[in-house]
């Protein structure tokens, strides 16, 4: 059955194969690979010491700092609460499962920029989630750190949940409850059984979650306030510089965000590899 | 097994060492012990001029008092920075584009008091400047006037007046030229606006906004801009463009305020106080020129700096009957911004 659907594709005629393998490349082309060489050429139009001194101002430097703290607390805490949310819903039956499933994919369904708005009514001036408390008490959440580090987890949630729970859900329970029953504790068999089964698909799930939560643009501009050298990320230092007329400097950090991009692409392509590798081998 | 658990342990041991050195790339920020800071939140084509001017006060700051003064900027639409403090950005000087947006910082945040226009000369304003068109070299759809805005055909780029300050001197000087033109029939001006407003493709939320949108971006055929944006744009991107001064406009007052309650909690009053009294000193108000603002003391200021500002006829806020009745006429919701501007299609 399979073998004949095979055959039948490499039937195809060969102009058809050619026009939709051309009209693919085209469309890689045109899309992908045309923006990212505009990227590099304008990176690089003043030469590389040029664009080097356009990576290491002060202000673009506090940037790359600022988003690699976000995403340094921002991805952790989503391994953490991803793994426990999808073992929860991958393993065990509850109430209220569906709800939670539905919560999960919530900061997937709104705007950043709604997600942003939210902290801005919670910890602004008049916000109902202690705003004007921690003002008096010094503690500055909205237009500093806090609040970045906030609005990148939010949008970031999902992404480790998502990779997992089909995964897990897949597998099953049944090497769990073998470790049980062959008397391991239920941390045991998490970490030496659930967690070993599923380490590509989190990596994969933590890589996807990085990317996002550095280039993360939306929601982190509502809560910035746009401090230079304090509360730009480097998204943010992007537009900043644009708006600058620095064109040249804006195109050099962007750059840094697309060489972000690559190597997450790299690095993916590893994963899955790794990961059908693993497969193969439980299979047989 | 082997290999599976050792190209494991590769990738953790990679991530491991990102990790270390993301630290200590995070923990490496230098520390400013000795060095006091000030916020100035300001609107969005100050960027280079207070860029400047920080430079030079906190050279003055540093004669005067021994200590070292870092001030950090934030830019973006003037309503939309002044809702920013508002919600608690906390600023310690305000430099906004119009009266409105620091009344409101007074009024709806109360961290402002009442009597702030009246605690520097000129109504707080140390420089003024106004509206003007930027067109494209050789102004090829031939714009020399409001009146050609309307004219079918042409895209005019303004940003948002509901959140820039720059817009609402750009829609307060074409609703002025249109008043006077129209014998003050108000809705014959009001119908003048409702056309030019249909020929704006794109509203932007600040002024540089919609600068880069024009200059850029390369859309539209006219741009509506303060009379400092366009010549700031002619020196940074230079023969591409031209300016077309109108017969009429507006006298564009941006002033400047300190933000009594965050000054008091920051303890940076005496530094706050003297950020905004500095700027009427005779190096400051040069340097105002120098950045394309018209300075309030012109004497002050190089002679080939002022000899760029064109006397143009100008009518001012109070002929609307001040900021609070011009934005509730206007600007508010259901105003007659509401009313004239349907997005283009």
């Amino acid at each position: 059955m399979i073998a004949s659907r095979g055959a039948s594709s490499i039937a195809e005629p060969v102009v058809v194969r050619w026009i939709l393998t051309l009209l693919a490349l085209g469309f890689l082309a045109v899309f992908l690979c045309m923006p990212l060489a505009v990227l590099v050429h304008e990176a690089l139009k003043k030469g590389i010491p040029a664009y080097l001194a356009a990576i290491t101002t002060d202000d673009t430097l506090a940037a790359i700092r600022l988003t690699l703290l976000a995403a340094a607390i921002a991805v952790p805490a989503n391994v953490v609460f991803g793994v426990a949310a999808a073992w929860a819903v991958a393993k065990f039956e509850f109430v209220g499962k569906s709800v939670l499933t539905t919560l999960i994919d919530l900061p997937f369904s709104v705007s950043p920029v709604i997600a942003g708005m939210v902290y801005v009514l919670m910890f602004g001036s008049s916000g109902w989630a202690g705003g004007p408390w921690l003002m008096d008490h010094g503690i500055k959440v909205l237009f500093a750190t806090p609040a970045i580090v906030l609005a990148t987890t939010f949008v970031t949630f999902p992404f480790v949940a998502r990779e997992l729970i089909p995964l897990m859900q897949e597998q099953g329970t049944e090497e769990e409850l073998a470790a049980i029953s062959l008397g391991a504790s239920g941390w045991q068999t998490f970490f030496r059984v659930t967690l070993p089964n599923v380490r590509w698909g989190l990596l994969y799930g933590v890589l996807l979650c990085n990317a996002r939560a550095m280039g993360e643009f939306g929601a982190v501009s509502v809560v910035s306030g746009h401090i230079r050298g304090k509360t730009n990320t480097v998204p943010l230092q992007v537009e900043v510089l644009f708006n600058d007329y620095n064109i040249s400097a804006s195109f050099a950090v962007a750059s840094l965000l697309a060489l972000l991009a690559v190597v997450t692409l790299v690095a993916k392509s590893v994963l899955d590899w790794q990961f059908a590798r693993s497969r193969r081998r439980a299979a047989h | 097994m082997v290999t599976k658990q050792s190209s494991f342990r590769a990738v953790r041991l990679a991530l491991g060492a990102a990790v270390v050195a993301a630290t200590a790339f995070i923990a490496a920020a230098p520390a400013f012990a000795q060095t006091r800071e000030l916020l100035n939140v300001s609107y969005d084509p100050t960027r280079e001029l207070y860029s400047n001017y920080n430079t030079l006060f906190a050279a003055h700051w540093k004669a005067k008092t021994g200590q070292t003064v870092k001030v950090n900027q934030s830019h973006a639409g003037s309503g939309a920075q002044a809702q920013a403090v508002i919600d608690g950005l906390e600023a310690d000087v305000v430099t906004l584009a119009l009266g409105f947006d620091v009344d409101a910082v007074a009024r709806n945040g109360k961290l402002i008091k009442a009597d702030w226009q009246a605690r520097l000369p000129n109504g707080s304003a140390p420089y003024t400047s106004t509206i003007v068109f930027l067109v494209r070299k050789g102004n090829p759809k031939a714009i020399k006037d409001w009146g050609d805005l309307v004219k079918p055909g042409v895209q005019v780029i303004t940003p948002n007046p509901k959140t820039s300050g720059g817009a609402r001197w750009n829609y307060l000087a074409a609703y002025g030229y249109a008043l006077k033109a129209n014998n003050n029939d108000e809705a014959k001006a009001k119908a003048y606006l409702g056309a030019l407003f249909k020929n704006v493709p794109v509203l932007d939320t600040g002024a540089r906004g919609s600068t880069t949108t024009f200059t850029q971006k390369g859309i539209g055929d006219v741009l509506i801009s303060w009379e400092n944006e366009a010549f700031l744009a002619l020196k940074e991107l230079g023969a591409d463009y031209q300016i077309v001064v109108p017969t009429f406009s507006i006298l564009a007052i941006p002033p400047v305020a300190v933000v009594d309650t965050n000054v008091d909690k920051h303890k940076s009053r005496d530094l706050a106080e003297e950020y905004v009294a500095y700027l009427y000193s005779p190096e400051a108000q040069a340097l105002i020129a120098k950045n394309f603002y018209r300075p309030f003391k012109p004497e002050s200021a190089a002679k080939e700096d002022l000899a760029r500002f064109p006397n143009i006829e100008l009518t001012t806020i109070e002929k609307f009957g001040g900021w609070n009745k011009a934005q509730k006429d206007h600007f508010a919701d259901g105003g007659v911004f509401d009313q004239i501007y349907q997005p283009a299609k």
